[in-house]
């Protein structure tokens, strides 16, 4: 279920993200005193090639680690095997990229 | 049924996969006393119907094993008075196997994924050859020494909850012996060893929650050996990467 | 509660693990959508982060941030026990890891309120 192949790309994701995770938590707990707005948002990431790059990245790596960690789950737990869980493991993948990519092009877009 | 002071009240799985139910027995309690012990005494003072397993009674054969109070155990060496609650005592077969009777598992898939996992010694050497001198203080010696003192009782797989959820899996037992021979210079078979473990039900299952080192009765930790075998198996897919 | 059978440490921080990243791949794509609002529809972005003044929310974004923390900082835990040489200090570290998911996630909920 979980082979060789699978294994490395789920932990190499996840080292991907480690430092990526650290950076967003850090700009969460300085962004979020008094609140936030779209405005502010949008006047921190619109027409940065560096937070495109970070947060596509993010966006890659937890479509990857998010598909085969939600595919074990529905392995384990619900039994789900064969071609239904490779669908599954793919469709997750790519709505998550879909729509991440929709996200991360709607903040820092110029 | 009241319990009392001096007896035991022993609820027992009976029957096989079709036909579960579970039988109560009041048993005396006594000052020394294992789970065997009551078991046996099921089984002859009883119910002599009762189906279980047993050899040496003494932690060496790995026979006895069954779930106590929900907890996989060796039974022979489990003393009564550390696992009953209130006087209590809830006997059934080992889990993630099928059971032939009663208290009798059946351990074919156990021993198959063993096969599964290349889990045997592939010789090096005729008899007619030299002994292969062994170190005691190699350093892969070392690490092949904590787990060879298996004595393939089943307790660890089924107290792994991968194993539950996922049939495929090899599970601790199997692979801890795999590493053993990764770790052992007489065994011939590494490159078929890495592979049988990179497998779909192989060692990349494992979730490192540890209940397989937390119950083994001979204190050891095939969740460390699973882990080395993660290392090596990633090591010589990045190895042979870069030799092609 | 009863803790089930066969509970220890090392068990619940796999299920801890396994929770935390269930339930932020089921975050994902509502965070994903909220955010690619921003240019098409600012109002209802506007509209969410106002509504997420509410202590309530502030409750959950808290709890979300401690989420995302115990999850990495639970699965560098699991990976330096693959990669690195072994160490018998597992259920220290699992503990270790929910200490400082608590501390990080605290700090935001202190600067949130």
């Amino acid at each position: 279920m979980l082979d060789l192949r699978l294994y490395m790309a789920q932990r190499l994701s996840a080292l991907v993200m480690a430092p990526l995770v650290l950076g967003h938590i850090a700009v969460m707990i300085y962004a979020i005193q008094g609140g936030l707005s779209t405005a502010e948002i949008l006047g921190r990431t619109q027409g940065s090639l560096l937070w495109f790059l970070f947060y596509g990245t993010f966006v890659v790596a937890v479509s990857i680690h998010a598909a085969i960690g939600l595919r074990v789950i529905a392995h384990e737990w619900l039994r789900l095997r064969g071609a239904a869980l490779w669908m599954l493991t793919w469709g997750i993948c790519a709505a998550l990229l879909a729509l991440g990519f929709s996200a991360v092009f709607a903040v820092t877009l110029p | 049924m009241s319990t009392d002071h001096d007896m035991l009240d022993v609820t027992v799985q009976r029957g096989s996969a079709d036909h579960v139910h579970h039988d109560r027995f009041q048993v005396p309690a006594r000052d020394n006393q294992t789970v065997l012990d009551v078991v046996t005494w099921i089984q002859q003072m009883a119910d002599p119907s009762l189906s279980y397993r047993y050899a040496c009674r003494v932690g060496m054969c790995g026979s006895c094993a069954m779930m106590v109070n929900g907890v996989p155990r060796w039974t022979c060496r489990t003393h009564v008075k550390k696992v009953t609650v209130n006087g209590k005592l809830s006997l059934a077969p080992l889990r993630n196997l099928p059971v032939i009777k009663d208290l009798a598992a059946d351990m074919d898939p156990f021993f198959d994924k063993w096969v599964a996992a290349e889990a045997r010694h592939h010789p090096t050497r005729g008899r007619l050859e030299e002994f292969d001198p062994i170190k005691p203080d190699a350093r892969d010696r070392v690490e092949a020494n904590l787990g060879i003192e298996c004595i393939n009782c089943g307790i660890c797989y089924a107290a792994c909850d991968t194993v539950a959820g996922n049939p495929d899996y090899l599970g601790p037992a199997a692979l801890q012996r795999a590493w053993t021979l990764l770790n052992d210079s007489r065994d011939g078979d590494r490159p078929g060893i890495l592979s049988a473990v990179s497998g779909k039900g192989g060692c990349h299952n494992c979730h490192s929650m540890g209940s397989c080192a937390q119950y083994c009765p001979n204190g050891l930790n095939p969740m460390r050996a699973i882990a080395g075998l993660k290392r090596e198996t990633v090591k010589a897919a990045l190895r042979g990467k870069r030799d092609a | 509660m009863k803790p089930p059978p066969r509970s220890h440490p090392l068990w619940f921080a796999f299920v801890l693990h396994r929770l935390s990243g269930l339930a932020l791949a089921l975050f994902l794509p509502a965070h994903f959508w909220l955010l690619s609002q921003a240019i098409t529809a600012p109002a209802r972005l506007d509209g969410f982060l106002a509504f997420a003044e509410n202590p309530l929310v502030k409750i959950a974004e808290f709890g979300l941030v401690f989420l995302l923390a115990v999850h990495m900082f639970g699965g560098l835990r699991l990976m330096a026990l693959e990669f690195l040489p072994w160490s018998d200090r597992q259920k220290t570290l699992a503990a270790a890891a929910v200490g400082v998911a608590l501390f990080l996630s605290g700090t935001f909920f202190l600067r949130a309120i």
